[in-house]
């Protein structure tokens, strides 16, 4: 497969069949036939039936492409083999295919028909490679058929094959931009697709074709916030990029009331890196500051994206932390943006290119906010070792958070720079010093003093660039400095470097009554050296001419005209031009009176001091992280960041409707098809938490309350909060993890267990605890966590009265946010919202169909796919009696088998139960073929205890620990009664 | 995004081609030996040069300039990270990643490259899924090949494409089932001239060679979680367990990955005994009839210390679900100089 032996190999394979004409003709030396003779000889190859002769062939031609060789004239020969059985033949035909086939376009029209039978293939994988391959074929006759072929693939039943054709989206488009409005519907069918497969590269197919579409985004949101975490990388990238701008559409700016406190805020922003940096201070000032204005709420959508995209700045691809980084610049509130630094940092370990990339955003954000990246100021030290263009962004970046109480450590380091070897990186640092004393007036004159002294250094360049920093400092505040411009004017006779030159004779110029003495004996040495000199210099010793000439007009009036004569025969225009225009502007002559009156006025104008500035400053009005960005400068295709809207727009088009009797089936399909694999499995198309949890929503309403106050400040503190508690949250709806979660809780309930754990651990640290204790503490949970609750839902009530309250709580996911929230405790565990779900009753529901099987409602997982080798087991209470026991709720376990083998003999094999619980065992299932699911009803007594039932599931080989627990509600059975026999029930209970 | 790559030697040879979209010429390369002329070193090439027409952003390693075309805005460290990823695969493939082996292997590479991106944009760049595809070449493989003339692509289909663990391929066999980590410390210093140290932080990563059997679930829980506070986790690591429980619950990729990185910013020495203080001493020498530099070099340290992880980092304990079998389990701590400098 080497290239080498390959070649070898096909001299053995020439002694072969139908190979005579190699050694046919002997004039053929050159290199030209012999090429012809090559291909001529790979047509041949390519005829044959041998397949690893064609596959040598393939091999060969691909190896000529990769090369750069052109290889078209094999195009009829190669296109032949299209449908060729061998996989590795049949791939390199495509790579040779697409590659040409726009070369040769009525040629490739014949291998079209192949792909349009791939595309019905039964197998997803020939589908979609089918699709990939036709799609790459950039000929626009087949315009059409690909359109078609796309629009299929789409609604495809597999996620593989939805991606390929979100790919194909962008390569059609480019083909022909006139099927814009079709590909639109077919972006938008994508949209909704709930797989986190086809997520980014449907993104990425927007972003090329419709960006301005962001209505498209609106109902698609929230699944894509919720998905997130589990697309892969690339796709999130692309996501998170869109996202940022989608939410500058739609939300309010989160800093808008800060500005007014900016200063305040400022402040306790340096003392902490912690989100929580705002104190009580500040509030209130903010509470005073502006009592007139509209509070600001963040919008929920917009902390859902904040809260979703945090956790991915500890991915390992530099890409994604980057567009987190960004996303939190131009989108979180000013107190919040701090996190992203520590991640930022993190990248500056990895390679130079990628270093490169963060430095440049590091640059743009520390001029806008210096805070963020202060305690890693050490970070950004420059090491011997590192490249020089990486050393001036490290500069770059120094210098912007250089500020009154670390300037002395950052002038320290620059000593250490001013020593290096690379003087590009020296003459950088002597440009950093000089920024330093602009922006921090109390070292100006310690820079000043260090500067100077650089000027006996032995490198002309560190002179040179002295001496330009220096003029611009002296500008500030030349009275005082009469000294070193004298010293400067001494340098004339060593420093050749133009620029330096230039800038010591403008100095003297301008300060010329300064040094009264010394300037007309510079500008008679510059006239002797005049014609050596480089331009800038030339136009330096006319204007110093001018100058002297006009303050000191009887000793340099000859020098003046003496140069001005020189200039004028000059080579270079602009040194004429110039010469012509200083004499009739100086010299007084009879008719142009007017101006030369006025030229001392012309020419000692005061100037203003330059400003010393980063060259990253604006820069962040491109979207950080973007190519256009780094260029400074609009890359084509850039979509422009919008400005935060005045007024919000309308937030209810992300809801997204769900019917009330389809909520059921639908969270079921959901965890059916593609229950996302890590993140938590928070509804997609449930409204963000504003009203379906229970801690988000009381922090909700705090923050409304507090913000009734007039201040934003306190609205993003809360939120802060809320996002704690909503990670909580999140954490606790993966039903593995509730357990662990229970436990932490417990523990904390719970102070004696702390002392098992070793003694440095505190609270949430003490994981190393052996999953014994796990067990312990988790039936304790079981007790504890009810009990405290009781004030609420009386657990002797059989028949639960469910209040309103109680409802809310159970629609979890799919509750409308206009729905007003309440605020119970926030510690509800999710196995008691599975405990409330189990009674739910509202006044609405209170009717005959509660007795029908809800089968639906809280589908738990048994067994996982991953874990259970392909077979998947989900288990639901169907609340109904157990026909064979009436003892024994019936439990619906629910079999599917994702692996490509059938299953057989699934059954129930020797449970160990605790006393009093029984089980009554499901029928064995004999075969489970694959992608198909089953049914099977078993009872369990539980014994009205909320212990686990523990048993074997077998299949004919293999066997798997299971366990089931029922939530108390599911233990209870539905009883239908009205409103009297119900109170007289009561009234009963009360009197016990 | 990705239009097309070229891979340049330090000679300026282009020695490879792809181009994922219609072809551009590779004239287009001018402007980058522009830079490269500019730039005197190859590690001052700019990442990104703008040309009329494209932008070239490249990335330079094992001697060889991977030069990407694009046309339209994309971030600049999306293509970046996919060029890196790229050399990687290829170290992963061909065990070295340069200029003979990439000529030597050049249809596998183009087979690979052809996988990875899909009208540039990227398709499968997990090793795993990429090897299921492509079968790297290995010495009994290209004997048998020779032979028989049968191919390196896989004749089953990818189906880890479609698996709800992408990172993974399915149906993997070991007779002895092994676990390796290694948890490799570096420590990044400057120390000044006076022998105060003016930085020093610790960057480790926890390597992993897991060679297991069907579809593994693990635990790792280290004995001081705390000292792990800045992170970055391979897609594989469940990322709420790590923040509820402190404890890298995974389902690992099959073969060498690294499973986690970590920053410390301060390096916290310990005790030392004031009567035995450790030294390390050394001697420079220059080299006869070399004139003396201007100013004193810095001086680049390199040491290595074995067992030892020197943040003070342990793995407590590796457990496997999901699987019967007992696996070998290893664990080895190294501390090295990273980026350790002495300025003189």
């Amino acid at each position: 497969m080497s290239a080498a032996p390959a070649y070898s190999e096909d001299k053995g394979g020439s002694a072969g069949p139908g190979e005579p004409e190699y050694g046919h003709d002997p004039a053929s030396g050159g290199i030209f036939s012999s090429d012809y003779k090559r291909h001529d000889d790979l047509k041949e190859m390519l005829d044959t039936n041998k397949d690893s002769l064609k596959l040598e062939a393939m091999k060969r031609i691909v190896a000529m492409i990769a090369r750069g060789k052109n290889a078209s004239d094999l195009f009829p020969a190669v296109v032949k083999n299209v449908a060729c059985k061998n996989i590795e033949v049949k791939k390199l035909v495509y790579v040779y295919l697409v590659r040409y086939a726009e070369e040769q376009q009525d040629l490739a029209l014949l291998s079209i028909s192949t792909f349009q039978r791939g595309l019905k293939d039964p197998n997803q994988l020939i589908r979609a490679s089918a699709l990939r391959v036709l799609s790459s074929i950039r000929v626009p006759i087949i315009v059409p058929i690909m359109m078609l072929a796309i629009k299929e693939a789409a609604s495809d039943m597999s996620p593989y094959v939805r991606k390929t054709a979100a790919h194909a989206i962008p390569k059609l488009y480019s083909l022909d931009s006139d099927q814009k409005d079709q590909l639109i519907e077919v972006i938008e069918k994508l949209l909704a697709d709930k797989t986190t497969l086809v997520a980014g590269s449907v993104v990425m197919a927007f972003e090329e074709v419709c960006p301005e579409r962001i209505d498209l985004i609106h109902k698609n949101y929230r699944k894509l916030c919720n998905l997130l975490i589990d697309v892969e990388e690339w796709g999130q990238v692309v996501i998170i990029s869109m996202l940022t701008r989608y939410a500058r559409t739609q939300f309010l700016s989160p800093t808008q009331n800060e500005s007014l406190l900016e200063e305040n805020a400022e402040k306790a922003f340096y003392g902490s890196e912690e989100d929580e940096a705002k104190g009580a201070g500040s509030e209130e000032t903010a509470a005073a500051a502006a009592p007139s204005r509209k509070p600001y709420v963040m919008d929920p959508d917009h902390r859902l994206l904040l809260r979703n995209t945090k956790p991915l700045l500890q991915s390992r691809s530099a890409a994604v932390v980057m567009a987190v980084a960004q996303l939190y610049f131009h989108l979180a509130p000013k107190a919040e943006v701090g996190v992203i630094a520590k991640a930022l940092v993190r990248l500056l370990r990895s390679h130079s290119e990628v270093q490169y990339v963060v430095l440049q955003n590091v640059a743009t954000m520390s001029i806008k906010r210096r805070g963020m990246f202060e305690p890693y100021l050490k970070s950004f030290y420059i090491r011997s070792t590192d490249p020089t263009q990486i050393k001036i962004l490290k500069l770059e970046v120094l210098t912007n958070l250089a500020n009154e109480t670390n300037i002395p450590t950052v002038l320290r380091e620059f000593q250490t720079y001013i020593r290096s070897m690379d003087k590009d990186f020296v003459a950088a640092t002597i440009q950093a010093i000089g920024r330093c004393a602009t922006n921090i007036g109390r070292v100006r004159d310690t820079c000043l003093n260090g500067l100077v002294q650089l000027l006996s250094n032995r490198d002309e360049l560190v002179v040179a660039e002295s001496v330009v920093v220096i003029k611009k400092l002296l500008q500030m505040q030349p009275a005082q400095h009469g000294e070193i411009i004298k010293h400067l004017a001494k340098l004339t006779d060593n420093i050749q470097v133009p620029m330096a030159r230039a800038s010591i004779l403008w100095l003297i110029g301008e300060y010329c009554e300064h040094v009264p003495r010394i300037a007309p004996d510079v500008l008679r040495k510059m006239a002797k050296s005049f014609t050596a000199e480089e331009d800038i210099v030339k136009l330096q010793v006319i204007n110093l001419a001018a100058k002297l000439y006009l303050t000191n007009s009887k000793q340099t009036k000859l020098l003046t005209q003496y140069v001005l004569s020189l200039a004028k025969y000059d080579q270079n225009y602009d040194i004429r031009d110039r010469a012509r225009f200083t004499r009739q502007l100086i010299v007084p002559s009879e008719q142009g009176g007017a101006l030369s009156r006025h030229a001392k006025k012309l020419f000692l104008a005061p100037k203003p001091a330059p400003v010393l500035e980063s060259s990253f400053k604006d820069r962040d009005h491109f979207q950080l992280g973007s190519l256009s960005h780094l260029l400074n400068a609009k890359a084509t295709g850039y979509q422009e960041l919008p400005d935060w809207p005045e007024e919000a727009p309308d937030p209810s088009v992300r809801n997204v409707e769900v019917p009330e009797w389809t909520k059921c089936s639908n969270r079921e399909k959901r965890k059916e098809k593609e229950k996302p694999f890590y993140s938590d499995s928070e509804g997609e198309s449930g409204p963000t938490e504003s009203a379906d949890s229970d801690p988000e929503s009381e922090s909700e309403s705090d923050s409304k309350s507090s913000s009734e106050s007039g201040s934003g400040e306190s609205s993003s503190e809360s939120d802060n909060e809320d996002q704690d508690e909503d990670e909580e949250k999140g954490r606790g709806s993966e039903s593995e993890q509730s357990e662990e979660d229970g436990k932490r809780k417990t523990k904390k309930k719970v102070p004696e267990r702390k002392g098992e754990a070793s003694s440095s651990d505190e609270g949430s640290d003490s994981s190393s605890s052996s999953s014994e204790s796990e067990m312990t503490s988790e039936s304790e949970e079981e007790q504890l966590e009810p009990a405290s609750w009781s004030r609420k839902t009386p657990p002797s009530s059989k028949s639960a009265p469910a209040t309103k309250e109680i409802s809310l709580l159970d629609l979890e996911d799919f509750t409308p946010p206009s729905v007003q929230p309440v605020s119970p405790p926030a510690i509800v565990s999710t196995s008691l919202a599975a405990d409330l779900e189990g009674l739910t009753l509202t006044d609405s529901t209170l009717v005959p169909s509660l007795l029908s099987p809800v089968s639906g409602v809280g589908r738990q997982e048994l067994l996982h796919r991953v874990a259970g080798e392909g077979l998947a087991v989900d288990y639901t209470f169907s609340r109904q009696p157990f026909s064979g026991d009436p003892h024994m709720v019936s439990v619906h376990i629910h079999f599917s088998n994702s692996s490509d083998t059938p299953i057989k003999g699934l059954h129930v094999g020797t449970p160990k139960l605790p006393a009093g619980i029984s089980i009554q065992e499901f029928p064995e299932i004999e075969s489970l073929a694959p992608g198909e699911s089953a049914t099977a009803v078993m009872g369990i007594n539980f014994c009205d205890s909320t212990q686990a039932a523990n048993f074997q599931l077998c299949t004919q080989t293999r066997q798997f620990y299971v366990s089931i627990q029922p939530p108390v509600g599911e233990l209870m059975a539905p009883v239908f009664m009205s409103e009297n026999e119900f109170k007289k029930e009561q009234g009963l209970q009360g009197g016990h | 995004m990705i239009h097309s790559l070229f891979l340049i030697n330090s000679s300026g040879d282009i020695f490879l081609e792809k181009h994922w979209k219609s072809v551009v010429s590779r004239s287009v390369c001018d402007y980058f030996f522009e830079a490269q002329e500019r730039a005197t070193e190859a590690e001052n090439v700019p990442p990104v040069i703008p040309t009329p027409h494209h932008y070239l952003l490249s990335v330079y390693r094992h001697k060889i300039f991977f030069v990407a075309v694009i046309q339209t805005e994309v971030p600049p460290l999306f293509v970046i990270e996919f060029l890196h990823r790229v050399v990687d695969t290829f170290q992963d493939y061909f065990g070295v990643c340069s200029e003979p082996v990439i000529k030597d292997n050049v249809v596998v590479v183009y087979e690979v490259l052809e996988e990875m991106l899909d009208n540039g944009f990227p398709l499968a760049t997990e090793s795993n899924i990429l090897k299921e595809l492509i079968k790297p070449p290995t010495i009994l493989r290209t004997v048998v090949n020779t032979i028989t003339g049968s191919t390196n692509v896989g004749d089953q289909l990818p189906t880890g494409q479609l698996s709800v663990v992408p990172w993974r391929r399915t149906g993997v066999k070991y007779t002895n089932n092994e676990a390796y980590f290694d948890v490799i410390e570096e420590i990044d210093a400057i120390i000044d001239k006076s022998g105060s140290t003016i930085t020093a932080e610790i960057q480790g990563v926890i390597d992993a060679c897991v060679k297991l059997t069907g579809m593994p679930d693990l635990t790792l829980s280290f004995m001081n979680p705390r000292l792990l506070d800045d992170v970055s986790f391979h897609p594989c690591v469940r990322f709420k367990r790590w923040e509820s429980e402190r404890i890298l619950s995974f389902i690992p990729p099959d073969g060498n990955f690294r499973l986690l990185s970590y920053h410390m910013l301060s390096w916290d020495v310990g005790k030392i005994n004031p009567q035995k203080l450790p030294s390390l001493k050394g001697t420079m020498s220059l080299q006869a009839g070399a004139s003396k530099p201007d100013e004193n070099p810095t001086i680049n340290l390199q040491f290595k210390i074995q067992q030892l992880a020197i943040s003070g980092l342990k793995v407590n304990r590796l457990d496997m679900y999901g699987e019967k079998y007992k696996p070998f389990k290893g664990i080895k701590y190294m501390t090295k100089a990273g980026k350790f400098q002495v300025r003189t």
